[in-house]
């Protein structure tokens, strides 16, 4: 099978559904942030600049432009381009977007995309290092993909644009370079789907986005001091894969969750709450999350890298879960 | 003042509909006090020239958008009172099955696609629709409604500079009713007529009299023609002023009664049926008959409503996501 990276992969798909559905309209951004593979952004540009438009610095505007647009028929996908930027334009997406459908009674259904990048992205600070997607599953009505692999990230992106619901697209700038396999004539990943990124028997380490690599390169340390580490990649938070989550802890007894939001109401409290609810009964010990801290993302790397879910934290947790 | 060449029944039609939304908003006001209907429900009596100047001149596809004072509105751009009165009042009927209520009125099937709770909520919404309107180049609009109290909330500035600098065809209704909630407008900002605001953002604008059923039409008329012939946004301000307080049970003590006096004085609907009167196209006793009419269609959409059934407590599960 061919390997290719993140980025390409994106693109393909973004390539596909452009030329697939009329309706799909790119808004904002160029889906890299800061990469230096902007250049695949204006190759898209050449086929597809009558559908792409840059608004100004509106976000708060231009989500609700794209929600509006989704009401009158069209697929909009937004790039906010840096994650904590959604904060511009939250009551467009948290309280139009995500009530739309219910409010209502079903009538308007608002088919839109909100792509962005979170999380620690290398001298962020506080203001361009947020993790939205913890606060968007608070809000009922949103469905959240978060890819960690080419693979994913193309399947993904095609779902998220055929999906009628509002949709966090939750992408990382750190995963842009990564290579993998994606198959050609690939098919759309479902939502609600978990992907096992690596089998194991000894502890079930849930993570998403960039956090999986981090867990899989622990995962193969680990492997060296005779821990057998299975991987759990949720792909999407909304809706949710509790099932595949809970059939490996059955094999296992053991989990740790891994996850950049912050530690308070965090994605990986929510994880922890369902897994203790449902099945507590599966487990030899208690469950451990390794979030970012709860303080503000400071700038410094040797601060910035202590704050979040590193790997030697997430090796700590995995060692203790089996001690 | 209509033109010589106005068709009467036209105008007598346009009557009827703003009758039909003053019966409605005051059988709205009178179940609400009977405790019939709950939650916040916000009137438009006084607001009907606004409404029906304006929606009017849309066709059945063209989008509506609206703000939490919104009933007359619907009912202006053709909702079913029936299924309207039904959402009010909460039950299964209603327009939005009971989800949405007075503040979320939406009827898809007129074109009348969101209302808001939250003040300019829905103007980036209109936007959104106007781009998807010009992208089928099918010469369809969006228009959406809000009061002078929006004029001072972010999603307003954004999306008329966004509408200017993109062209869209939107049209901005300003209603303003020199109250923003409980406070007037002077308090919320030294600029006292919204165009100017407009004119910031290169949109052309006019402020006109709002309880004037034919300067409301006539500037609707020609931003419709504007907007369909790809000239981009229009902005009207309609100067009017709502009889009720901000909200049903709303005391209003922040307002003067003289004042009230004065714009009962400018009532809507008694001056379009004066205008009517003085060209001989309608005497008092089917005015009469005009006001009877509406008031049996709204007893009959209010006996639907309070006949219906309460949506079902397993119905919270449906239309979250599709």
């Amino acid at each position: 099978m061919r390997e290719i990276a993140y980025y390409e992969a994106k693109f393909e798909a973004l390539d596909e559904i452009m030329a697939a559905d009329q309706r799909v309209h790119l808004i904002n951004g160029t889906f890299l942030s800061l990469s230096p593979h902007r250049h695949v952004f204006q190759n898209l540009a050449k086929k597809y600049g009558d559908r792409m438009m840059m608004p100004p610095i509106s976000e708060l505007g231009f989500c609700g432009l794209a929600t509006g647009a989704a009401m009158a028929g069209l697929r909009p996908i937004v790039d906010l381009s840096t994650g904590s930027f959604i904060y511009e334009a939250w009551p467009q997406v948290a309280n139009e977007a995500a009530n739309a459908y219910s409010m209502s009674g079903g009538q308007t259904r608002v088919p839109v995309v909100f792509h962005l990048f979170h999380g620690l992205r290398g001298g962020g600070a506080a203001q361009h290092s947020g993790s939205p997607q913890a606060m968007l599953w608070n809000c009922p009505g949103l469905e959240i993909a978060i890819p960690s692999s080419p693979r994913d990230v193309k399947g993904l992106l095609k779902t998220a644009v055929a999906s009628d619901n509002p949709t966090i697209f939750v992408d990382h700038t750190k995963l842009l370079d990564l290579r993998g396999e994606v198959p050609e004539n690939d098919k759309p990943i479902p939502f609600g789907v978990a992907d096992i990124k690596r089998a194991g028997s000894d502890v079930t380490l849930i993570a998403t986005s960039y956090t999986v690599q981090v867990c899989l390169r622990a995962a193969e340390k680990l492997a060296k001091e005779k821990i057998n580490v299975e991987v759990v990649d949720p792909r999407t938070l909304v809706p949710f894969d509790l099932a595949a989550i809970l059939s490996s802890i059955e094999k296992t007894r053991r989990v740790v969750i891994a996850d950049e939001t912050h530690q308070s109401c965090g994605v990986a409290a929510e994880i922890a709450a369902r897994i203790a609810e449902t099945g507590f009964d599966k487990l030899k010990t208690r469950i451990r999350r390794v979030s970012t801290l709860d303080v503000p993302v400071s700038y410094s790397p040797p601060l910035e890298d202590y704050i979040g879910p590193s790997e030697s934290r997430i090796i700590d947790a995995v060692r203790a879960s089996v001690a | 003042m209509p033109a010589k060449k106005d068709d009467s029944t036209e105008l007598i039609d346009l009557l009827r509909r703003m009758w039909l939304i003053r019966a409605f908003e005051e059988k709205v006001s009178a179940l609400y006090a009977a405790r019939e209907i709950q939650g916040l429900v916000h009137l438009g009596i006084g607001q009907e020239a606004t409404a029906v100047g304006t929606c009017s001149q849309l066709k059945p596809d063209d989008y509506v958008f609206g703000g939490h004072r919104s009933h007359g509105h619907a009912i202006a751009k053709g909702a079913d009172i029936n299924r309207l009165m039904a959402e009010i009042a909460g039950r299964a009927t209603g327009y939005c099955a009971g989800k949405g209520g007075s503040m979320h009125i939406a009827a898809k099937e007129c074109g009348f696609i969101t209302a808001t709770g939250v003040v300019g909520g829905t103007i980036p919404l209109a936007l959104g629709a106007a781009f998807a309107a010009k992208e089928r180049k099918k010469g369809q609009l969006a228009m959406v409604f809000f009061g002078d109290g929006a004029g001072q909330a972010g999603p307003f500035h954004e999306s008329l500079n966004i509408a200017s600098l993109w062209k869209l065809p939107v049209i901005f209704v300003c209603e303003n009713n020199g109250y923003a909630e409980f406070t007037p407008l002077s308090a919320h900002t030294k600029i006292e007529r919204l165009a100017q605001h407009a004119k910031t953002y290169g949109i052309p604008n006019s402020t006109v009299d709002g309880n004037d059923l034919f300067a409301v039409r006539q500037a609707a008329r020609k931003a419709v023609e504007q907007a369909r012939a790809g000239k981009g946004p229009i902005f009207i301000e309609c100067l009017t002023h709502r009889m009720r307080g901000h909200y049903e049970g709303d005391p209003a003590k922040y307002r003067e009664l003289s004042q009230l006096a004065e714009w009962k004085k400018k009532d809507p609907l008694a001056r379009v049926a004066k205008v009517l009167k003085a060209r001989k196209w309608i005497a008092d006793k089917e005015i009469e008959s005009i006001g009877g009419e509406a008031r049996a269609l709204v007893e009959k959409a209010a006996a639907f409503a309070l006949a219906s059934p309460w949506p079902a407590p397993a119905e919270v599960d449906s239309h979250v996501t599709a």
